[in-house]
């Protein structure tokens, strides 16, 4: 049975996409980090350790959020047979420059623990999965660029497991100041209708991600 | 100790991220793990690097915390006593 | 769907540099954890490890690498692993055509060891430019790739802990959709001080030997290490009149979603992993002979561990060890590196001790296995979960 793309969110740039739909943005040049927490604010979650994550799992985190937030996609009704399939390419550069910075001096030693904790790409998969309960299969790969045949080749598998209904799959990268996420809601095709949306547009192959990364790229404000 | 409870206020609501929060909403008595502020095992750790970091104070097992950490009164106490 | 079988394997650890090696270390009690010696730590007096006593350059010299300076050490471990997994598996035969032979590696630590070292050299100094560009966790899978001759698919996979675990389940979904007609899955990790300081920080490091599901037990030891195994398909291996080690009967990987370091009290996520890959095999939990568990000697894991078995095999839990008193805790590594000493198991009909036991843990209803055992195993369980609530399982059965 094929699988479909249900809904998509794209954060990136200062401005937050979701189905080809600018639904945030901001005009000023703010901080990775201040951005985030405007975008926290502006859907009104309410989950205050959101402020303890690294930006790559605030990032993953926000667009996750939004994926599965309201209205809450129809097909989500067991979000313990959720997967999560992530990819990026810097890992967790990010905090891990912040985890080296505590240790470099011999003098001014304090490593942090709680930056430890997310100094693996895949905690930012576990933030998602504890705050909607998902129990299903879960992985980050590490790959070069944005690679949509990676991506739908492991989350297809991913759902050789009976039990998977649903899973998020897609790119979630920060470095620095730079920082973009691209992730899909995927399911399997139950008939349901998905509103106006052609049936072809929204399969789950390279093509349509593709179509969709190019698209948020390209975007002009 | 009170100008001690809210410097510790002020460095706790730092160290573990607590956005939301001022000091005036930490009540000095009040348990600061399971209710009330919701901290983990992640954030005694922390804690355990703040009193190293800012008090010189070093704590060697992480089970003693459970006594240290109990609220921020029970820390300011615990630093009047063991500072160097 | 056909059967997924193991046609080859190389390891390399603090107790040995292939598998011969290896088995040899498990069969005398001789373990690898000691104080570390080349990595340059300001904790090299107190806090043991399993280091492999080889410099980068002696590393080099045994795959043959004339430049050992272009090379993370987590590469060169990856390649010499790597390697023996190729020859035992592949060359051996005279297979030539690789043309559909993946590489499905996995790494935390990628090129850490060799950034934390000139990090500030970068911008200063040339010399060490192109530490940049090994930093990322896929260069060794490249640098795998290019020692080999594989020019297929090549995929590094990140997660925590289960990572090699992963690797192995991943490679084994591509043999069984036809992606792959052969499949290197494995992982490789260095020691860091990155990593070192982190597990330092978060208080789980053991400051003596690690002593796994036991009641005292006080936390982990770190290790160093690479492993790879060869997947292909029952028919593939049979067309080439392949020796089958073994077959991978059964995997599961689910998320705990409880905490980002630590697992749920009951260890639901254990649980479920192992649960899923049972019953992916087919096979009741009294056929299962043997548990090589993740037992890493932290309260945690063991615990929840610990009560996860009990969950699905009480009264009847199998014989269980963890063998990370004898190579530390080698993260990506881990799942394979004790993959492959449960084939050697299943091969041997020998259980490799739970070293350094003494008492019971009490919320259990078993204690580990403490000498060399012998035995007739037929399916065995291992398990490796991970930070971020990621935990797999594999069912490894004998062929």
């Amino acid at each position: 049975m094929p699988l479909l793309i249900r809904k998509y969110c794209d954060i990136r740039k200062q401005r937050v996409v979701v189905d080809g739909k600018k639904v945030f943005g901001q005009e000023d040049d703010a901080a990775a980090r201040l951005f985030l927490k405007s975008v926290y604010r502006h859907f009104r979650i309410d989950y205050p350790k959101f402020f303890k994550m690294d930006g790559l799992s605030k990032l993953g985190f926000l667009t996750a959020e939004i994926l599965l937030g309201d209205p809450a996609p129809a097909q989500i009704h067991a979000p313990e047979n959720g997967g999560i399939i992530l990819t990026n390419a810097s890992s967790s550069v990010d905090i891990d420059k912040k985890h080296f910075d505590t240790i470099k001096s011999r003098e001014q030693y304090f490593p942090s623990p709680s930056n430890f904790v997310y100094t693996l790409p895949n905690i930012m998969a576990g933030e998602i999965a504890i705050r909607h309960g998902m129990k299903g299969e879960n992985s980050v790969l590490i790959s070069r660029q944005f690679d949509p045949e990676l991506i739908v080749g492991i989350t297809r598998l991913a759902f050789e497991t009976e039990s998977l209904t649903f899973c998020i799959c897609g790119w979630v990268e920060m470095n620095d100041e730079h920082y973009e996420s691209l992730l899909f809601l995927v399911g399997q095709d139950d008939g349901l209708s998905d509103g106006d949306k052609s049936r072809e547009d929204i399969i789950f192959d390279p093509l349509n991600l593709m179509k969709r990364y190019k698209a948020v790229n390209e975007w002009k404000n | 100790m009170e100008e001690l409870i809210q410097k510790l206020k002020e460095e706790i609501i730092e160290v573990l991220n607590l956005e939301e929060m001022e000091p005036g909403d930490i009540d000095s008595d009040a348990p600061l793990f399971g209710e009330g502020l919701g901290l983990d095992s992640i954030d005694a750790l922390e804690l355990i690097v703040l009193l190293e970091k800012n008090y010189g104070i070093k704590i060697e097992d992480p089970k003693d915390g459970r006594k240290i950490f109990f609220s921020v009164r029970t820390m300011a106490e615990y630093i009047t006593e063991h500072q160097k | 769907m056909g059967r997924i079988v193991v046609t080859g394997m190389g390891i390399i650890t603090a107790i040995g540099k292939d598998a011969g090696e290896n088995y040899d270390a498990l069969l005398n009690g001789r373990h690898g954890i000691g104080p570390v010696s080349l990595l340059d730590t300001r904790h090299r007096n107190e806090i043991p490890a399993g280091e492999i006593k080889l410099t980068n350059e002696e590393l080099a010299a045994l795959c043959g690498i004339g430049k050992p300076e272009l090379y993370t050490r987590t590469a060169l471990l990856g390649i010499i692993a790597a390697r023996e997994a190729f020859e035992t598996g592949i060359a051996r035969y005279g297979i030539n055509d690789h043309a559909r032979t993946a590489l499905v590696s996995s790494s935390t630590v990628g090129g850490m060891d060799k950034t934390e070292q000139h990090f500030y050299d970068f911008l200063s100094n040339n010399e060490y430019a192109h530490y940049v560009h090994t930093h990322y966790c896929s260069d060794s899978s490249i640098k795998i790739c290019d020692y080999l001759g594989l020019r297929h698919m090549n995929v590094t996979i990140s997660t925590a802990c289960s990572s090699s675990v992963n690797a192995i389940l991943f490679g084994a979904k591509l043999i069984r959709h036809g992606l792959a007609d052969r499949v290197i899955a494995g992982g490789t990790d260095a020691l860091s001080k990155f990593t070192l300081n982190g597990f330092n920080t978060l208080m789980i490091l053991d400051r003596e030997h690690c002593r796994p599901l036991d009641a005292r037990r006080q936390g982990l030891n770190l290790g160093e290490g690479a492993a790879y195994i060869v997947l292909e398909s029952e028919k593939t291996a049979l067309k080439h009149h392949k020796e089958i080690l073994c077959e991978i009967s059964g995997y599961a990987n689910a998320n705990d979603a409880y905490h980002q370091t630590a697992s749920s009290p009951d260890g639901y996520g254990p649980y479920l992993s192992m649960k899923e890959a049972l019953d992916m095999s087919g096979l009741k939990p009294s056929q299962i002979d043997y548990i090589n568990a993740h037992g890493t000697g932290t309260d945690n894991n063991d615990l929840t561990e610990g009560l996860a078995i009990d969950r699905i095999f009480a009264p009847r839990v199998p014989l269980v060890s963890s063998t990370k008193p004898f190579t530390g805790h080698t993260l990506a590594a881990a799942g394979v590196v004790e993959t492959v000493f449960s084939i050697l198991s299943i091969r041997n009909g020998i259980i490799f001790p739970n070293l350094n036991f003494s008492e019971k843990i009490a919320e259990l209803s078993f204690e580990p296995v403490t000498e060399l055992r012998r035995a007739d195993i037929n399916h065995v369980i291992t398990n490796s979960f991970g930070f971020g609530g990621n935990d797999s399982s594999l069912v490894l059965s004998k062929y």
